[in-house]
């Protein structure tokens, strides 16, 4: 007994040695996050609601774990089934990179962003609308996403870019977008009537390296950021963080986003928001913008 | 308390057993709490999202529950439709219980002379039965065959497995991008904003809501019943939070029986409304009301004095209106409330309306439960009123986890006004009481497994067996079920 035992006492060290290091950075993940769960960072205030992370963890683990993971890390238990581009992957709360936000690119989040983002959800990925529960709710959910990156912790958010009034729409200013949309060459990647068929629309993959579709503006699909005209200027004047759409921030002038969201509402079929600018672009006979032509 | 006291004398054997097989559940228990399983529901795996996602514990929905319910099956994300779906996902689920029950009860038992074996007489005497059984079983197929298009189909069947159609029926959803533009068409729930068929329990007095089922001793009236699917037509509009819900369905009066045999053209009317309110620490509580009103037939053709099946005229009127209550008190309580005071036509209170077996078809008085036919010429009898009568559910819950939930239950169902003049003011009252805990012992987006324990206590005044000394006893049975509730 005792000789077969020493026999297989390698084999034994071998695998103890190997799911040691693996126990041990579970738990000090584990224990790391139990720690930042008492850290100020994890809070929210959204208006006059302040969220309390404690409270979260009961509508996490009901709502959220199956995606997003105990971890935070995106990798819940149907993450592997999320197959990109059809289906984003779960966010990664480790990282803190967020796609949807009023902040300048490469800065966090308001509580406010994270807390709009819940109650929207993610259009074209399996991040429903959680407007059913209730505002208090999705308050301590913001706290929870933010105790799972030390980010949090070191960082403040960004503050969230000025957006000037909308102006009034004319034939004059949509013509202006599709040459904002012509130059800053968005037909690469939503390709040139907005189809999402731009010659580098294949080869586009997020952060992570997984493949990642550009947006179709053509097929009624809802922008994952949100909607309205402020939610598109939002988006392209932010990006969106993680993803290769990035920020114009530096490239477009305010007056020039309100005539590239008068612009890309031309390319959406028929909505709740795009009646006067596709009536425009029907007066104007607007044409598709041709890649080759000269720059003006 | 003699009853009590008499039943006690009876049970020492059966109760032993009790001990024994309840042991035997906590073993299950306890070893079944390291399983896992891969199972997948058809919700649950098209979206990816845990049952706890929608369900308080299933079937009970949660709030986001409903929106996904009154949208159509759908989350409106833009992935609904089955072209998005791998091709070899097929939206069936079924769910079946294997269960342990204990059940005691009064019956009408012979007495024989020890000496002869002639029977001398009959008396009440409480039966108690225990053993292992099991529940019926259940397909749910539902989903969606296009955006906004969607079906929910449920072949149901009872322990021995004889099928019917629980629930069949088409929708149409968002009807001009709107969310108050929803219409079914077939048999399906009513919009009970607390449903039976999303009831925690399984027991037979436990596993309904009395109240949704309420009827006066020797009323005629087979429609009216809340708790069972209807056919018919429903609209349902709701803002896109779903915080507001609006219901008004057009109902054939043959209580979810196929073939239009109880009425040649009897209608009614199923009407809700509801509004959720955010209060902040609480949650989402919701305060709502619902109108059933209707009318259903008294009088069938017949045919060499038999009724005819479907021939039903001589409509006569009901309604059952109440309150609808949801009040969460933070993450973890939460207590709802139906209420309702109900009213008969006079003709049905003497018995007239079930003169053909809904059931079946069959004219009676050849089977099933019938009534008399208010043929011409018939004469209510002197003083006879419509019965009138009040009832609620309280229905609280305690959500220790997403894994494991306890609730308990109380149910009055009080007559107000009895038909026939001189009848005791009780008879037909009804008291419920439930108790019972789900335990999953792994929560997954895959299947449904709980470990279900349930006790019942059924109460209704002076409609029991006769006892020995000619007098009526009430109906007290208890009910005790353990069970392995799962779903695939």
């Amino acid at each position: 007994m005792l000789t077969n035992l020493l026999k297989c006492f390698p084999w034994l060290s071998v695998v103890v040695a190997l799911c040691l290091p693996n126990a041990a950075y579970a738990q000090l993940t584990t224990y790391q996050l139990q720690d930042w769960l008492n850290t100020p960072a994890a809070s929210s205030h959204i208006g006059n609601l302040t969220g309390d992370v404690h409270a979260a963890a009961l509508p996490y683990r009901r709502f959220c774990v199956g995606c997003h993971g105990n971890l935070g890390d995106g990798n819940g238990e149907n993450a592997v089934w999320f197959i990109t581009p059809m289906y984003a992957q779960p966010r990664n709360f480790q990282l803190a990179i967020f796609k949807c936000r009023s902040t300048p690119t490469g800065t966090l989040p308001t509580d406010q962003d994270l807390f709009d983002t819940i109650g929207r959800g993610m259009d074209r990925s399996n991040m429903p609308q959680w407007n059913p529960l209730s505002k208090q709710e999705r308050a301590d959910l913001v706290a929870w996403i933010k105790h799972y990156s030390p980010r949090w912790q070191t960082e403040k958010a960004g503050t969230p870019i000025q957006i000037p009034p909308e102006p009034e729409i004319t034939p004059e200013r949509v013509k202006a977008g599709q040459a904002v949309f012509a130059k800053m060459q968005c037909y690469k990647c939503h390709g040139v009537q907005g189809m999402a068929n731009g010659p580098s629309a294949s080869t586009l993959t997020d952060d992570l390296s997984q493949p990642i579709s550009p947006f179709n503006f053509t097929d009624g699909s809802r922008p994952k950021c949100g909607s309205t005209d402020t939610d598109l200027y939002r988006i392209f004047m932010t990006g969106l963080d993680g993803t290769p759409m990035p920020s114009f921030a530096d490239n477009i002038k305010p007056d020039e986003a309100w005539d590239l969201v008068f612009y890309l509402r031309t390319l959406q079929p028929h909505n709740a928001f795009n009646a006067k600018e596709r009536e425009i672009a029907h007066q104007l006979g607007l044409k598709p913008v041709d890649p080759n032509a000269p720059a003006q | 308390m003699r009853m009590w006291a008499q039943s006690h004398l009876y049970q020492k054997l059966p109760r032993a057993s009790s001990v024994f097989a309840a042991a035997f559940a906590l073993i299950f228990l306890l070893l079944g709490a390291s399983q896992s399983a891969s199972a997948l529901p058809a919700f649950a795996r098209k979206y990816g999202l845990r049952c706890s996602a929608c369900h308080e514990s299933w079937p009970a929905l949660n709030n986001f529950g409903l929106k996904f319910k009154d949208n159509g099956y759908q989350l409106m994300n833009d992935r609904d439709a089955p072209i998005w779906q791998n091709p070899g996902y097929w939206p069936v689920t079924f769910r079946i219980t294997p269960i342990w029950h204990r059940v005691s009860s009064l019956n009408q038992v012979d007495v024989y002379n020890p000496t002869t074996g002639a029977i001398t007489g009959s008396t009440a005497y409480r039966i108690t039965s225990t053993g292992f059984d099991l529940s019926g079983l259940d397909f749910h197929t539902g989903g969606t065959l296009e955006k906004n298009f969607s079906f929910y189909v449920l072949p149901s069947s009872d322990p021995t497995a004889s099928f019917h159609f629980e629930t069949a029926m088409a929708r149409i959803d968002n009807i001009a991008n709107s969310p108050w533009l929803n219409i079914k068409v077939g048999k399906f729930e009513l919009n009970n904003l607390l449903s039976e068929k999303r009831i925690l329990t399984l027991t037979g007095n436990g596993g309904i809501y009395q109240t949704y089922h309420f009827s006066p001793v020797n009323d005629g009236n087979i429609y009216g019943q809340m708790g069972d699917n209807q056919f018919g037509m429903e609209y349902l509009g709701h803002s896109l939070d779903d915080r507001t819900r609006v219901s008004a369905s057009l109902l054939s009066s043959n209580d979810g029986n196929v073939g239009l045999i109880t009425g040649a053209n009897s209608y009614s009317g199923f009407f809700t409304f509801d509004q959720a309110i955010d209060t902040g620490k609480l949650g989402v509580d919701r305060l709502g009301m619902y109108a059933f009103v209707g009318e259903a037939a008294t009088y069938y053709l017949t045919s060499s004095g038999a009724p005819i099946p479907g021939s039903g005229i001589g409509n006569k009127g009901f309604s059952r209106v109440g309150f609808t209550g949801q009040f969460y008190f933070g993450p973890h309580f939460d207590v709802n409330v139906v209420t309702q005071h109900g009213e008969d036509n006079v003709w049905f209170g003497q018995g007239y309306g079930n003169a053909v077996n809904p059931s079946n078809g069959t004219p009676c008085p050849v089977s099933g439960p019938c009534g008399p036919n208010n043929t011409p010429g018939t004469v209510l009898p002197a003083g006879s009123r419509a019965p009138t009568w009040n009832g609620y559910t309280v229905e609280a819950r305690y959500l220790y986890s997403p894994q494991l939930i306890f609730l308990g239950r109380f149910e009055a169902e009080r007559m107000s006004t009895q038909a026939t003049p001189g009848t005791p003011t009780n008879l037909g009252n009804i008291t419920n009481y439930v108790i019972g805990y789900r335990y999953n012992p792994f929560m997954t987006s895959r299947a449904g497994f709980a470990y279900h324990g349930e006790f019942n206590l059924f109460h209704q005044d002076g409609t029991g067996p006769i006892n020995g000394l000619g007098n009526t006893t009430s109906i007290n049975t208890s009910e005790l079920l353990f069970g392995l509730d799962f779903d695939f």
